[in-house]
């Protein structure tokens, strides 16, 4: 008959209908339920699909991508309070697409010579394209993928060029957003310390050691 | 309605055709000997009896990609490369003309085959070679009166810094700047010498009209009834800043030229800057719904270069496993937005849309977990993929973003593939497909015959629809696509209607690729996700061509790129398929009403980041 495909066709927009009240039901009519939230979100949602964004907030997961940081040690480590992990060895900056990383080389003010220390550090944020590059090149897991993705402000010019202070966050920071992947790396490092610093303290053991043995 | 279409074979065509070409055309004809290239190069004078030829007498009848190089300094000519292909299947035949660098012309290929009409002009445009007995050789990405030809090795932009990249003041001693601070104009144009912009008047406008209003004087003969009416760019069934300028008869359409460019940012360019490894997160930005099987094309050309070297590794099984499972994931992603969008088009407003984006979120959540990202996925590299699938998709709790979920991956794709997705596509089915609503609207609408489909260039489901049973993963199997068991999708009216069915179609095949991809996955748990020694910036490239094409969701995608054994491409073009298809746009819509128009532009999917680049 012409017409039936209409009708069969509003039959599914009615199930979806339907279907979101039921969810409604099931969920007490409160919109923004937390414990909702992963059903709804799931292969299993069947009523409303949408997130009420800002007053709900999906967190990201861990291998998600935005804006670069630089990885420092804690601010309350014994040694090295708020210490970088970058050696400005200038990988990133090499590696970048669209070329938004400027690093001066640290050097010492006495002898000039290059120290394993970034004097300045910059991320115009702008032209950041987020790929995620130089986190993954980075050979002493200093420079890390952020997650905060609010980063909106009325000026441009002034606002947006990070530099190392502004992009300078502690090691807990990253253990926290990405814990797994942390886990992972501290165990292909071989600890929780900076590469150099374990290299040093492997060292440091052997020399121990040898002393004792004779 | 599918097809079982045999795999090809996979020997590469050139020294038999050149001993067929050679017995006619004598001198006209030679190997192209340079190392690490492959192609026969032809006299241009008999450049058009060759392709004639080609077509008529050995069977390529399809055009898949023609463009231009620019070998500054290494023999100082331009030339045009055409890739073709059967549409029985079969790796491309290449056909190489030279012309100097100035006065640059070359015999127009638009009478052997439509196709190369776009393709020509985008050569015209972006490196000026001028194509005799082309019918409308105007700019197509740029304006009229732009200065000079962008992709010609000494032209350089607004911001040059230096010819590749990494650029040499950033590291060591990296103070940074605002580029745009450095132009006095502050905008990112270059103005040929002796310009004075206050008497600068614009002939881009009246050159779009002269040709279209049919020697209509619009201003004068305003009591007729034909009218040029300019759709676009800012209109919301244009899918983005795409504009068409229609003549009408009434409502009939009489005459339609597509007009593109708003988006224009020289990706073709910035991508012979960029190292090759820069190129991979740029080509997310082409067709930005399906980031990953841009990446796969990408990863495929410069794999086929790489393997001319002595030290290449080709992927591992299980990257080439994950690389499928995202293409085709991909496909379903693409193809529930073309949908979508095609029933927005045709007046449905947002409620398909919105059935369709739902399952799209759901895939969406797992490349996010996976690659870290929902849209610019950038997760495929040379011999491999970036990281491999994760245990779990879990996310952690901040202060701000407290709803969390917490799933296992493997388990979520199972799911995902055996009973969400199939259910949403026979939802659709139910939906949509005998509404009459859709069918009048239609069937019948925009029919493209197979002869002209072919002609024309036109790739995927548009070309599937209209009876070709032509699918790169068939005709020039890549990865591990020739062992999986799949029919190509075909449907033989070539109307909106069939190229609607064709995308449902081409869903079912894909959840069928998927369903055999995931125990592959499961067996292949915990091998290595990249070929040799991960993390290299800098993979050696040596000299050489390559043109790897994949089955993108929209059409045969293909990177053309040519290494002169350095770190950055010496050329890199995109052979994009929304670009190319809409070359048969004014064939399909001519007699239709405007409303049509839509629906037609709908149902070839076009996304303008890669129509424009």
């Amino acid at each position: 008959m012409y017409g039936s495909g209409v009708w069969r066709g509003l039959l599914v927009t009615l199930k979806h209908f339907v279907a979101t009240y039921v969810d409604d039901i099931r969920w007490g009519f409160r919109r923004r339920n937390p414990a909702a939230f992963p059903v709804r979100q799931s292969l299993d949602g069947r009523g409303v699909f949408t997130v009420e964004y800002p007053e709900e907030k999906i967190a990201v997961p861990e291998r998600f991508r935005f804006i670069p940081f630089l990885v420092v040690d804690n601010y309350d480590h014994p040694e090295r309070a708020g210490h970088d992990w970058c050696t400005s060895c200038g990988i990133c900056a090499k590696v970048c697409p669209p070329q938004c990383i400027w690093i001066v080389r640290g050097s010492d003010p006495d002898s000039g010579r290059p120290v394993p220390e970034p004097d300045a550090f910059y991320i115009d944020i702008d032209l950041c394209m987020n790929c995620g590059l130089c986190a993954e090149f980075c050979p002493f897991d200093a420079i890390k993928m952020d997650h905060d993705y609010e980063l909106a402000s009325y000026d441009r010019t002034s606002n947006h060029i990070y530099d190392k202070r502004r992009l300078s966050k502690e090691f807990r920071y990253w253990q926290s957003i990405a814990p797994t992947i942390a886990e992972q790396e501290a165990s292909a490092r071989g600890g929780w310390e900076h590469k150099d610093v374990l290299k040093q303290k492997a060292k440091d053991a052997k020399a121990v050691a040898s002393e004792q043995a004779e | 309605m599918t097809e079982q279409v045999p795999t090809a074979d996979t020997v590469t065509p050139t020294g038999e055709t050149l001993n067929v070409l050679h017995k006619r055309f004598k001198k006209a004809v030679r190997q192209d000997d340079r190392d690490g290239y492959d192609g026969i190069l032809i006299d241009p004078a008999r450049l058009v009896e060759v392709a004639t030829a080609a077509r008529d007498e050995l069977g390529y009848d399809y055009l898949a990609s023609a463009t231009a190089v620019d070998y500054l300094g290494k023999g100082d000519h331009l030339e045009m490369v055409y890739h073709l292909c059967r549409t029985s299947g079969g790796p491309a035949l290449v056909l190489k003309a030279q012309t100097p660098r100035e006065n640059a012309e070359l015999p127009s290929l638009t009478g052997v085959w439509s196709g190369a009409d776009f393709q020509e002009r985008e050569a015209w445009d972006l490196m000026g070679i001028r194509f005799t007995g082309h019918p409308n050789l105007k700019r197509i990405l740029l304006w009229e009166g732009f200065d000079g030809h962008p992709l010609r090795k000494d032209w350089r932009e607004a911001y040059y810094e230096a010819d590749q990249k990494p650029f040499d003041s950033r590291w060591p001693d990296g103070h940074v700047r605002r580029a745009e601070q450095d132009n006095p104009y502050g905008k990112n144009v270059r103005y040929p010498d002796g310009f004075v912009l206050d008497e600068y008047q614009s002939t881009a406008e009246d050159a779009l009209y002269a040709d279209v209003a049919l020697g209509l004087d619009v201003s004068a003969d305003l009591a007729t009834e034909r009218v040029v009416v300019s759709m676009g760019p800012q209109h919301p069934s244009t899918h983005g800043v795409f504009r068409m300028i229609v003549t009408l008869d009434g409502e009939r359409i009489e005459a339609l030229e597509p007009v593109m460019g708003y988006l224009h940012r020289n990706h073709e360019k910035i991508g012979e800057r960029n190292t090759f490894l820069q190129n991979m997160p740029y080509t997310d930005r082409l067709d930005y719904i399906c980031s990953l099987s841009n990446n796969l094309g990408y990863a495929l050309a410069v794999e086929r270069l790489m393997s001319l070297g002595s030290r290449y590794e080709p992927p591992t099984y299980r990257a080439e496993a994950i690389r499928v499972l995202m293409a085709e994931l991909t496909r379903i992603v693409n193809h529930m937005w073309a949908i979508g969008f095609l029933l927005n088009d045709l007046g449905a407003f947002f409620t398909p849309m919105m059935y369709a984006v739902t399952e799209r979120e759901l895939i969406l959540d797992f490349f996010e977990a996976t690659t870290g990202s929902r849209m610019m996925c950038n997760y495929m590299r040379f011999g491999g993929v970036a990281h491999d699938i994760p245990d779990r998709m879990r996310s952690e709790a901040s202060l701000i973003n407290d709803r969390v979920r917490d799933e296992n991956t493997m388990e979520y794709l199972h799911k995902l593939i055996n009973e969400r997705l199939p259910r949403a596509i026979d939802q659709f089915d139910e939906y949509l497909t005998t509404s009459e609503i859709v069918t009048n609207r239609c069937i019948g609408v925009g029919v493209l015959s197979t002869a002209d489909a072919i002609a024309a260039s036109a790739a995927g489901p548009v070309l599937r629809a209209s009876g070709v049973p032509y699918d790169v993963r068939r005709a020039d199997p890549y990865s591990i696509y020739a062992d999986l068991d799949f029919d190509v999708a075909v449907r033989y009216h070539g109307d909106v209607y069939d190229r609607y069915l064709i995308r449902l179609d081409e869903m079912r095949q894909s959840i069928r690729i998927l369903k055999q991809v995931w125990p592959l996955l499961m067996d292949t748990g915990g091998q290595p996700f990249f070929a040799g020694r991960g993390g290299i910036y800098s993979p050696r490239v040596p000299a050489g061509e390559s043109y790897g094409r994949v089955e993108n969701p929209k059409g045969e995608l293909g990177y053309y790129v040519v290494s002169d054994g350095g770190q950055n491409p010496r050329r890199y073009h995109v052979r994009a398929p929304s670009f190319i298809n809409l070359t048969a746009l004014e064939q399909m819509c001519k007699g239709h009403k405007v409303a049509d128009v839509v629906a037609i532009l709908g149902s070839i999917d076009i996304v303008l980041g890669e129509t424009d680049r």
